[in-house]
This record gives C-alpha cells, structure tokens and sequence, in this order.
C-alpha cells in the first residue's frame, strides 16, 4: 500500500505537516492491555463505585427497570453502527424508528410535533427558551425557582452571551411556582414562562395557569419534564395549554450512567416548527410511491443554514431516542398506565414508611413518585447512609442554600425498583 | 431559460414590473432553476417598509435557503398570499402566477438602476462562466 | 439410494436461470429477505397487550382520589398494544432497512465511521458504570470519578493542552462551551469583541456555535491549494476578532501547514485560535494542536475513538484549554485530593467559570468506551491509528484519482475530496455516484460537502478497514466511472436494490408530516 501511495515509509504520510510542529515522542498515555487486562482493570473501576441498591435519589435521572428486549434490539449492529441518517434509502430503519420516537413524544406530551432528540433536557430547555426568544422577538425568560436548578444553570449559560433578561419567580409553600409572583413577573417583554412538571421537588406545579399567563401577555410557556414516566398518569403538559414540552425521556430504556447519556426531547405547537431546533423526520414516498422517511425542513439547521441556523445542534442522542422508543413499544398503552401507577404507590409507600418513622413532606402539594422530606440535617443522613451503601436522596439545601424552608429537606425517590420491604429498610434507616 | 423583455432585473435575480408608481417583484426563472423545487417561501406583510437591496424574504429549496432582495425601496402593499400554500408556483410560473410582492416605490430613480433584459440575460451568462 | 417419496431435486435446471440472479456489487451487495413494516402504531392490535411484565401497584393508594382530577389522563390513545415478540419483530425488521458499518463500508467523509470494538460496549455495561446515579455520593461514585480523571489526564496529554472538560455532550456543543471560553476570557480582560473569523471550509456547526454566542462570523476563502493562508488571516484580522476557528486537518483532508504563522497574527492582535477537533484521528500520536499555537479544542469522543455513532449519536465533546483558559471550565471539574476523587460543581470554587452546559457531568457512557480504547491501544496504537487512516484514504486517492476529478493536488492526510466533474459530460452527477454505490453494498461518502467543492464526494476510509475492503471499493467506483459512460441511464436510475429508491424530499417539506395520529394514514 505504500508503494501504491507512493511513500516509503509510514512518516512519508505526514510530510504536509511541518517538521517543527510534529511530536518527536510517544504520547505519555499508559501502554497498551491485551482485552483479558482491560477488562480487569476496567472492572476494577466499576467496583469502586456502589450500586448494589437502586439509589433513593432522582432530582433528573431515574432508577427504572430496561426490559433487556432493550439491549438486544438496540445492539443490533444495523441500528448501533450507522450514523446521521444522510442517504436515506439505506437508513430506513433509523428513520422509522425516529418517525415513531417523535409520535410518542407527541402523544405524551399532548403536542404536534417533536424533533429527533436533544442532547438531554437541560439543554433542550435551554433552546426552548431560544426559540422562544425567535418567536416572539422578546428577550425576557422567566422562569420558576422549581425547576431543576441544573437545568436553570444551563439556561444562563446559554444566555449569557445574548443579553436575555433572566428572572426567577420563587415557589410557595406547597412547593408549587408562586403564581401571584409570576402573575407580576411576566409582562409584554416576557418571552418565554417555564415552569417545572412535575417540578423540581417531585410537586406536580400549575401549568394551565402558567400558560394562561403567558398566552395573555403573548409569551410561550415550556414545562419541563424530567420523570416522563409522570405521564403514563398526568396530562400531557400540551393538554393543559403548555406551548413547548421539553425534559429527558431517560426513564424510558436508558440505564442511569452516571448522568449521561440519556435522550433529551423537545415538542412544540405546529405553528413553531419551523423555529425548532434539531432535525426533523418526515413522511414521504419514492418514487415508486412507497411510503418512507427522510430528515426534512433541513435549512433550519447549521449545515445549510450556518450562522442563521435555529441552533448549532448536530449529533443528538439518536440511539438513547431509540431505546426509549424501544421501552416505549413494549409498555404500550396499558404498560405505560400501569407503570405510572407502580411508581406512584412506591412513592406513596415510601411516605407512609417515612411518615411512621416521623419524617413530614416538605411540600403539601401533589407528587408523583418524588418528594421532598424533612429529615432534619439532610447532609448528615446522606453520610450516614452512604456508610450502607444506600444512596439517600438530594439535600435540597444544596441548591437552596439561602432558604431556611429547605435546611432539612431531602428529596427521594421511589420507583418499581424499590421493593416494599427495601423502602421499609430505607425509612428506618434514615431515622437510625 | 425564458427572459421576458418588458421587465426589469437585479443582479440577485429579481424581476420587477413596472405599474404606474407599483413595481411587482418575483423571481426570475433563472433563479428558481438554479434553486430547484421550492418548497417554502417567507415573505413581508402588507404595510412593511422595504429598502432597495436589502433582504424582504427568503425561499427554500429542500438543500438551500436564498433570501430575496426589494429592488426598490418603498412600501410593501400587497403580497401573493397563496405561495405559502403553493410555493412550487414559484417554480412553474414564475413571471405571473409566481410573483411575490407589489412595492410602492418612494424614489422613481431607483428604477434607472435596474437592469433590462439583454442587460441582464449577458449577467446571466458572465456568471455561469 | 432409495428416495421413497419420488421427489427429485431440480438444482442442476434451477442453475441454469442464472439470468434472474441479481447482480452482485462490488461490496456483495445481492438482494435479501426484507419485510415491510408498518409503524408501531399501525399494528392495529386491540386486545390491550403489553411487552413489559410489571409488579401490581399494591397498597391502598388511588391516584385518582388523591390527586386533583383536572391533571390526570385516561390511557393515551394511540399508544401501541404489542407484546415483546412483535416489538421485536418490528426493530428487528427496521434494523434490516440500516446500513450499519458492522453491514459494509461507510467512508462517510469527516464522521469517521471506524470500527469500535464490541469490548468498549461491554465494559459500558458494567452494572456498577450503568447503575450509577450521578448524584451518587462521591464516596460511592469513586470509580467513576476516577475514570473520568484518568480520561481527562489522557485527552490532554493527547491533544497537548494543560487541562480538558468532560461536560460537552457532543461536538457542537463543545465547539459552543469553547467559544464561551473565548468570550468569557476576553470579557475578563475587558474587551469583549465582536467576530470570529471561519475558513470557507468549516462544519456548519462552527458559524452556528460563533452566532449561538452572539459573534458575528466572517468567512474567510482557503487558497487554491486548499489551505488558508496567512495573507487571508491578516488582512481579516484586527482587535475586534475574538478568535478564528480552524479544522486541521481541514475538511479537504488537507493539513493547514500556515498554522504557526496563522497564530502568530491572530495571537500578535489579542484574539485566541480555536482548533475543531472534528479530525483529530488524523494527527493522534503524530502532532497535538496544543504544540501548533490554538488554545482551545473540542475532541468529538464518538468519531476519534470509540462509541457507536448510534443513528445520530449520542456524542461527546469534551474540551481541552491551554492554561490561560483553564480558569473558565465549565463545571463539573472532577480533581483527585490524596486518594480521593471530587467533583467541583459549586461556582464558588470557581468563580470564573462560564457555568453549566449540560445537567450532571456529561456523556458519562461515552467516557467508558473511549478510556477503554485508549487503554486497550496504548501510545504505540493511537499512533497507528493516525497512520491507518492516513494510510488508507492516501491509497484510495491514489487508486481513484485517475477515474475521478480531484480538485486538490494537495497533500491529504485521513480523508479525500472528489468531484463529479469527469462525469458531467455524461450528466451523471455526484449524487447519482452516491446512490449507485448503495447498490454495489457500500454506504456513500459525504457528499456536496465542503461546500467549496462543486459535486464534492469526500471520502474517509477511516483506519479500521482492511486492504481487500479498499479494493472492493475501488472496484465499484471504477465499475461506476464506467457505467457513467456507457449506461449514464442506469447510473441515474439508482438504488434499486433498497427497500426504498430514491424519495421525494420536495415532498416531504411542502407538506410534512412528522407524526402518527391516531387514525391517521401516513402516506
């Protein structure tokens, strides 16, 4: 092959690139391990980390079973090695498969349409608000304290170079969006009102009034939805007047990671499409009059449009969209209903446990399968029970520092992984 | 390519009929060839200001996006509502059924400016080369 | 022999309709078994099944006494009612409609389809990675910090920058978290300024990423060879520039060899080199951009190492600084105290960080595969894989450029660019190229991209692919160069071997339809 190219030698290759600015060394990386090595040494790392319990904790990524029809599917070589579906009379099977993960995100959330994935559903807010800004040419984002303060910390980054006006509305008592205070914050300059759903605390917060508030004043509402399982029982935030749904479908098909990665999803009004980010799968034919499917509405995106693009997004999460799709087939209509109901009596059982072990909620407001308890020195109970091996749940001081009513408050979590006997276990423990 | 001879041209590819103190602004048939099958189209609203050579629009072909520019400047006072539902006019006629935007022009000087058809029809050809 | 049933086989007259027999390409590619498939919600299935077996809810709770009922649905209609093996059935079918790399060759050019070892998913697997909640206390996340710290201690060594983010889930997202950098650098030094300049070569996605942060972008034109040259950078370049962004390799395959004396000028003017790693499998081992005078770069994790492209990703695009840039990370930093590992989210700690980019830490699966390549192939593999690359696209330029336009003379390192310019004549264009290869069994290259290439096919073999592959694709390009010019028809009549020939994309962006309803028929 190097005579063929005509080079002598392997170096030959790289004349083009100036003597001065080559390396004259190997790369201090470790040397290389034979499979049966790193294998070892890769398990050693994975040892080091506890996860014999499902964690107590959610606050944006969920303990959930993943049927292992998952995987298998999702490993097929066809799905898992192919990219971008850029010719499509041979990434048919990615296109369907994308067509169908944008109807389930429609049908969930009650909206028109849904793109191809986002990178996950702090970013996804973040472009919410974007887009939102695009629409109704305003640079004011509002948006609750009870949404998920990671996902508010990326919102202002995002913003942080285009001047948009960020202001939070605090939450009440009940830990839902203090609608008195949105009601005054959001004006004729408002762009965007987002609002948690359910929120940040697990509480189920006021999306029909928020967007009555922002349709008044012209603005678009976005809820934000991390636990989308929440929606096998709850309305979908389109349903409740919601213009642009955005959150993570991890609890479908996607194992927890570490935080990464998992499909972040973005649905919206039919009259926005043309202002949404990311790519697009559309009906079509060919030309023999086959149905089939094909990226469309393509000049909104960078590679055509550039500079003027909807957002530079490029790669999403196509296969984390594809193992939701996947879970999503198989709980079907009554899976998904059931599956809701499941994690909503765990979470009911887990109160009762904590109740009896003498632990109140923080918020009166309704939840779904998360909730905040009071617990006295939060930080303290998740040390001790870190000593078990047990993953306790999210101090909410840490995000609030300045609030007196979070001091004590730990938020949990229980989902069909958390056994009766195991929330049993848990509640005593924490009351140790 | 057709190239009719009453209108008046651009070097961005506009046509521009002259109606009294009206220009109608459209396409040529140069640009929707090169464009392809156009399958959106963005136009102004009936009272928005246009200045010459600025951008009051943009069409789209499925690989490609090209803003439209006003040969004139002035007033839009009517637009071709229709296209929006039917863009693939602007391919099939795209000197009368195609046309975009009636424009009441401020300065009649601007209209000295434009280009007439063999003008126009040798821009064409310099370009290709 | 006794063959009681009388039946006698027939091969020797079947043989002899060989006439109906499909061509074979020169990747194999034959006809198949291929099933239509409906949508999944087309199944029609009334009978409430469902593919998941769940525990009862239990207790005595009944959401719908408990919680107002204005928030509560019934079922969701429309929602499919299959039970597991007819959503296997169903992905499995599709599957078969995908062209996977583990299917053929995919020299898609610039997306770097290698191959990843089935080891790295394995290890992705591992219960204690999978299962770990990422707000793990870190004293139960240990292992994940420490992989994390040892891959961000790999990728700068690699690239040759001080430190490196893990945040950025993708390259574009990196490209975004590195232009906050350069602002937030330059704001801190009070000068703001107002454009990045991008060679006319550059991914789409770098004047995105400028615009998202609110710089104007100017484009600035590469040289006849191919390269930008510093003549272009200076006359461009005054103290309003923020940065320029620089591929290099570029997306011709070309090495930008100016790239000293390019940051000479941009750095002699206050303004920062952003360096798109987009095609750092080229220079691994051979040359780090931290070495050349850029400050910043993004890595895309899933084109230079190891992670299944997945349809559309996921990615991961972490970042690496040089030392003036390292006090705006973007948060989480994970840092090793004594024995133990930590992960520095709160802005106190840093208080100029450009803030978040992502919820939790990033990509943390991709992380996994990407230690696990780099452990498993060592300083001397890394290297090779430059090589290889190098390598194989050089061999299939040499090979092809006799039936092919090439537009540059110059130099290539991992990836070449075609043209259809020998086959216009015959008004065969590059996507009707493009098309034929898929009947041969070859995924096309990229094609119409670098945009300042007319009828560009840009090809990257990447290094996983073996002589004989190379071979059997130079063979189809030739067959196809040929067919242009005998039977330029059937050359424009192609694919006929997929599910689906050419579809009508006009269509499908006059009137789209992007969603099932129920009742709906999509057509």
């Amino acid at each position: 092959m190097l005579a063929a190219v005509g080079a002598e030698t392997l170096e030959d290759l790289f004349r083009s690139i100036p003597e001065g600015l080559r390396l004259r060394r190997a790369l201090d990386v470790p040397r290389a391990l034979d499979e049966i090595a790193l294998f070892a040494e890769m398990r050693r790392l994975a040892a080091r980390n506890e996860t014999d319990h499902p964690p107590f904790v959610g606050a944006g990524a969920y303990p959930h079973h993943v049927p292992p029809v998952v995987d298998q599917l999702l490993l097929r070589g066809e799905f898992f090695t192919a990219y971008t579906p850029y010719q499509p009379e041979v990434s048919q099977g990615t296109l369907q498969a994308l067509f169908e993960w944008q109807t389930f995100v429609c049908l969930l959330t009650g909206l028109d349409v849904a793109n191809a994935s986002m990178y996950d559903g702090a970013s996804a807010t973040a472009e919410a608000a974007l887009m939102a800004a695009r629409v109704t040419d305003r640079r004011k984002i509002v948006i609750s304290a009870a949404v998920h303060p990671e996902y508010r910390r990326v919102l202002r980054t995002y913003l942080a170079s285009t001047h948009d006006e960020i202001v939070t509305v605090p939450y009440g008592d009940d830990g839902r969006t203090d609608l008195a205070a949105l009601a005054r914050a959001v004006d004729d300059q408002t762009a965007a009102v987002i609002i948690g759903y359910p929120n940040f605390f697990g509480v189920v917060d006021a999306v029909g009034e928020a967007s009555s508030l922002a349709r008044k004043a012209g603005a678009l509402s976005v809820a934000v939805t991390t636990e989308a399982v929440a929606l096998g029982l709850l309305k979908g935030p389109g349903e409740l007047g919601a213009d642009v749904a955005v959150g993570t479908f991890q609890s479908f098909g996607n194992a927890l990671n570490f935080g990464g990665p998992a499909p972040g999803f973005f649905a919206t009004r039919q009259e926005n499409v043309r202002q949404m980010p990311g790519r697009l799968c559309g009906a079509t034919v060919d030309k023999h009059g086959r149905r089939g499917f094909v990226l469309t509405l393509s000049t909104r995106e960078q590679h055509i449009r550039r500079e003027r693009a909807t957002s530079n997004i490029c790669t999403n999460a196509g296969l984390c969209a594809l193992a939701a799709t996947i879970h999503l087939a198989l709980l079907g209509r009554r899976g998904l209903a059931q599956l809701a109901r499941v994690n909503y009596a765990r979470a009911r059982l887990l109160s009762d446990a904590m109740r009896r072990a003498g632990f109140g909620l923080r918020f009166a407001g309704p939840t779904f399968n998360e909730m905040a308890f009071e617990v006295g020195d939060a930080e303290a109970v998740v040390a001790r029970l870190a000593k078990r091996g047990l993953a306790a749940g999210a101090p909410l001081a840490r995000w609030y520092p300045d609030d007196p009513r979070m001091k004590g408050a730990l938020l949990c979590v229980a989902t069909e992984l958390h056994a009766p006997e195991l929330i049993e276990m848990f509640a005593q423990a924490v009351k140790e | 390519m057709n190239f009719p001879d009453d209108l008046k041209y651009t070097k961005e590819h506009e046509w521009c009929r002259i109606k009294g103190n009206r220009v109608v602004v459209g396409i040529t048939d140069h640009a929707q060839n090169q464009l392809g099958d156009i399958v959106y189209v963005e136009l102004p609203e009936v009272g928005d200001p246009v200045k010459k050579g600025e951008s009051f629009g943009v069409v789209e072909s499925t690989k490609a996006v090209s803003e439209i520019f006003s040969p004139v400047s002035g007033k839009v006072v009517e637009v071709n509502d229709p296209l929006s539902d039917a863009p693939e006019t602007i391919n099939e006629d795209p000197y009368e059924e195609g046309w975009m935007i009636q424009v009441e022009f401020s300065s009649g000087k601007e209209l000295e400016e434009l280009l007439d058809v063999d003008a126009y029809k040798k821009f064409v050809e310099e370009e290709a080369e | 022999m006794s063959n009681p049933t009388g039946w006698k086989p027939r091969i020797e007259q079947e043989s002899g309709t060989a006439a109906t027999h499909p061509e074979v390409g020169a990747g194999g590619a034959t006809s198949g078994l291929a099933h239509e498939e409906r949508l999944l919600f087309e199944h029609g299935a009334a009978n409430g099944r469902t593919g998941v077996s769940l525990p009862p809810a239990g207790g005595d709770f009944d959401p719908e006494r408990e919680l107002p009922p204005e928030l509560l649905r019934a079922g969701i209609e429309g929602l499919p009612t299959l039970g597991e093996l007819e959503v296997v059935r169903h992905f499995t079918r599709l599957s078969a409609w995908n062209h996977g790399i583990d299917t053929g060759f995919y020299p898609l050019g610039s997306c770097t389809m290698k191959y990843n070892p089935k080891s790295s998913e394995a290890l992705a697997r591992l219960p204690g990675f999978a299962n770990a909640h990422p707000l793990l206390p870190p004293e139960l996340a240990q292992g994940s910090l420490e992989l994390m710290f040892q891959l961000e201690r790999a990728l700068s060594e690699i690239s040759g920058f001080a430190a490196t983010t893990l945040a950025p889930a993708a390259g574009a997202q990196g490209e975004l978290t590195g232009v906050m950098m350069i602002r937030a650098w330059h704001v801190a030094r009070g000068d703001a300024r107002k454009r990045v300049l991008v060679p006319d070569t550059a991914h789409g996605t770098n004047p995105a990423s400028c615009a998202q942060n609110g710089y104007d972008v100017v484009q600035l034109e590469s040289g006849p060879d191919g390269r930008l040259h510093p003549e272009t950078v200076r006359d461009a370049m005054d103290e309003d520039v923020a940065a320029i962004m620089i591929t290099s390799p570029n997306t011709l395959g070309i090495f930008e060899a100016h790239i000293a004396e390019i940051a000479e000028i941009v750095h002699a003017k206050g303004g920062l080199l952003y360096g798109d790693g987009a095609n750092l499998n080229a220079l691994l081992g051979v040359a780090r951009p931290g070495d050349m005078g850029f400050d910043v770069m993004q890595f895309n994790l899933h084109k230079t190492f190891a992670t299944p492209h997945g349809g559309g990703g996921p990615g991961s695009g972490p970042v690496a600084v040089s030392e003036k840039l390292v006090p705006f990370l973007p948060l989480p930093v994970v840092v090793k105290e004594g024995e133990r590992y930590r992960l520095v989210n709160d802005g106190k700690e840093r208080p100029r960080t450009i803030g978040k980019l992502r919820e939790f830490h990033g990509n943390f699966g991709m992380f996994v595969r990407a230690l696990a390549l780099i452990r498993e192939y060592g300083p001397e593999g890394l290297k090779a894989t430059a090589q290889l690359a190098v390598l194989n696209a050089n061999y299939l330029r040499a090979r092809l450029k006799d039936a092919y336009d090439l537009p540059y003379e110059t130099d290539s390192l991992h990836e070449v660019v075609f043209t259809d310019k020998a086959q216009k004549p015959t008004g065969v264009t590059t996507m009707d190229l493009a098309k034929r290869l898929i009947d041969h069994g070859f995924h096309p290259p990229t094609i119409y991209f670098p945009l300042v290439v007319h009828g560009a096919l840009m090809i990257e073999p990447t290094e996983t692919e073996s002589k004989e592959t190379l071979d059997g694709f130079v063979d189809g390009m030739h067959a196809i160069a040929e067919q242009a010019r005998t039977d330029p028809e059937g050359v424009r009549a192609s694919p006929r071997k997929p599910v689906r020939a050419r579809l009508d994309e006009t269509r499908a962006a006059r009137k789209p339809v992007l969603r099932w309803r129920p009742g709906m028929k999509v057509e």
